[in-house]
């Protein structure tokens, strides 16, 4: 079966480090919840034994930046937490991924008022939106999966230097 | 007597002039009172044996855009002792009004809200900041002319 088969029969297979590291990567992405409102509970139910995401190596949702790969903002974004929700971002270490769960956190959603921000690209850089309100766990098992894809494509020098750039840094 | 009848007659006894209008909508009974007289009605009202109005519900006001005293301020408060709700109303001639959390130590929270939303200063009231908006915004969301979507720009967003 598969790799095992491989095993079996020559000892040994040759790919290349960025196959193998892309591979472990996509499947072992930590996520950050970011459960601003609604949108959380729905989260939740994606972690629990029904939806089971650990089925997708995310299972162990840290609530420390320092430990996630990847943030779920989910829910109503205003101004004043735009501050919070980019500091903690800011936090997280390289290389990271952003999902926009449900309407009002991809375009500001039924909340067309002075107080909230109408879509969080206005300030993060954002990879899969996920629409619905809430979104269904379904929904968001899926925009993982895009997030597995874009990780699955990713190379080692597609982060090189990156961090020194977003901090201001010139490349030496 | 009935208690509504009482606490006019009362208003009426001690503070002269201080009740200017009385409307009894569906038993809703709403007071309009003079601005330089609510402290005075305020305190009486909590302090007096039969009434004991001892809890302040609400404070907030209504923008009237065009009219010429543009800002009425509404207070709902509440007697635990008689289980009576009263509404006061105050016509503002200007943007002022006379803080009462002095009377009730929880109106003050709730005219910071009133400041934040309708721009509306309360003489004498010891903390007066916004609540909601962040302290650099210029702006007061409930008041007529503000746009709904709010003014671009007005509230900075961290860079991308």
């Amino acid at each position: 079966m598969g790799l095992e088969a491989k095993l079996t029969s020559d000892g040994f297979i040759t790919t290349t480090i960025d196959a193998v590291i892309a591979w472990a990567r996509k499947n072992s992405v930590w996520p950050m919840p970011m459960g601003i409102s609604c949108c959380a509970i729905e989260m939740m139910a994606v972690a629990d034994p029904k939806y089971d995401l650990a089925r997708f190596g995310s299972e162990v949702m840290r609530f420390s930046p320092r430990q996630s790969d990847l943030m779920i903002v989910a829910g109503t974004v205003t101004y004043k937490m735009s501050k919070v929700v980019r500091k903690i971002y800011d936090q997280m270490p390289d290389p990271k991924w952003v999902i926009a769960m449900g309407a009002c956190t991809s375009t500001g959603g039924m909340y067309r008022t002075y107080s909230v921000v109408q879509g969080i690209d206005q300030f993060l850089p954002v990879d899969v939106y996920t629409a619905g309100c809430p979104p269904r766990p379904e929904n968001l098992i899926n925009a993982l999966m895009e997030i597995q894809d874009i990780i699955s494509k990713t190379r080692g020098r597609d982060f090189q230097d990156k961090p020194l750039l977003e901090m201001g840094f010139s490349k030496q | 007597m009935e208690l509504k009848e009482v606490i006019i007659e009362k208003l009426n006894g001690t503070l002269k002039g201080a009740v200017l209008e009385v409307t009894d909508f569906r038993g809703d009974l709403c007071l309009t009172v003079a601005a330089d007289k609510i402290i005075d009605v305020c305190t009486f009202l909590k302090s007096d044996n039969d009434l004991e109005f001892n809890m302040c519900e609400d404070v907030t006001a209504i923008d009237w855009a065009k009219r010429k005293m543009r800002f009425t301020m509404v207070y709902h408060i509440y007697s635990l002792k008689n289980k009576f709700r009263l509404r006061l109303k105050v016509n503002l001639e200007g943007e002022t009004a006379h803080s009462v959390s002095s009377v009730w130590a929880s109106a003050n929270w709730y005219e910071r809200e009133t400041f934040d939303m309708f721009g509306i200063k309360f003489t004498g009231h010891p903390d007066l900041r916004r609540v909601y908006m962040p302290e650099e915004f210029e702006y007061h969301p409930l008041r007529k002319e503000f746009p709904l979507l709010g003014i671009p720009g007005s509230i900075p967003l961290p860079k991308k």
